[in-house]
């Protein structure tokens, strides 16, 4: 099935690896280390994650390390700027029913 | 119409609260009105093509507004908003959540929180919309652009089947 970035961000934890390798490249090992939970719970979330296409893997040497795909996350932003433009018509129209009710007024 | 009306928009990712702020030139009175009376609301609240068809609207503490987004084909996108806080003129606070069409909200919704401020005959309002997670926040976005822009239904189909895991 297809997934999308809003499903990898909905999750907590899945939000903390974001975060995680957003600085630098990991290994499972690695970021697995950072978590309370199971190495599994971790390894289903970078699954998700990588079927999101918001992270990679990348083979160096015996590792493998993941790394956040910055592009994926500017989605969000894509995403955000259309809930603006929302907003930005909505208001347009409530000015024109302002101006048309002050106008009825006078 | 003055061009320098402010209007700015905002998303916090780490509490997911989209804050809002635009001006009117229109004094507080009639923006409120304009916020808090079904017949206005309806004139402006649904992005176009589509449009706002309030059902009924008891806009009291504990009232509820039932409307629907309609689109040019007829498709109702109904939605429940529930008034938790009103000071006249200046604040309102309501809980917002998409619904079915007999009044079923689909929680959770998103919290609202409205004020109102007037200078030198100019409102400002100023628009807080908490979410419980940003995939809701992509809901609503493609709720309003359900209809006449770029989405197709098919993807909107995938996207609801993917939000209900």
């Amino acid at each position: 099935m297809r997934r999308d970035v809003f499903q990898a961000i909905a999750d907590p934890t899945r939000r903390a690896i974001i975060v995680l390798i957003a600085l630098q490249a990991m290994t499972p090992n690695a970021i697995a280390g950072h978590f309370d939970t199971t190495r599994q719970a971790i390894s289903k979330h970078l699954r998700i994650l990588t079927e999101c296409e918001l992270i990679t893997q990348e083979q160096q040497g015996r590792e493998i390390y993941y790394q956040l795909e910055v592009k994926k996350m500017k989605e969000i932003d894509k995403w955000l700027e259309q809930f603006r433009k929302i907003w930005e018509s909505r208001f347009n129209q409530l000015d024109e029913v302002l101006l048309t009710i002050k106008k009825n007024k006078k | 119409m003055k061009n320098s009306l402010l209007f700015d928009f905002t998303l916090d990712k780490s509490t997911n609260t989209v804050f809002i702020n635009r001006e009117f030139e229109a004094n507080q009175s009639l923006v409120w009105d304009a916020f808090t009376k079904q017949e206005i609301l309806d004139q402006w609240w649904a992005p176009k093509p589509l449009i706002s068809k309030t059902k009924f609207m008891n806009f009291e503490v504990g009232g509820r507004r039932f409307y629907a987004m309609v689109t040019p084909e007829g498709q109702e996108r109904w939605s429940i908003q529930k008034y938790t806080s009103i000071s006249p003129k200046t604040n309102f606070k309501m809980l917002n959540a998409f619904a079915d069409k007999d009044e079923n909200p689909e929680l959770p919704g998103s919290e609202w929180d409205l004020n109102f401020s007037e200078q030198n005959g100019t409102t400002k309002v100023s628009i807080a919309i908490y979410n419980e997670s940003l995939a809701r926040l992509e809901k609503m976005i493609e709720m309003g652009f359900k209809e006449g822009f770029t989405m197709t239904l098919n993807y909107l189909d995938q996207l609801l089947a993917s939000l209900k895991q």
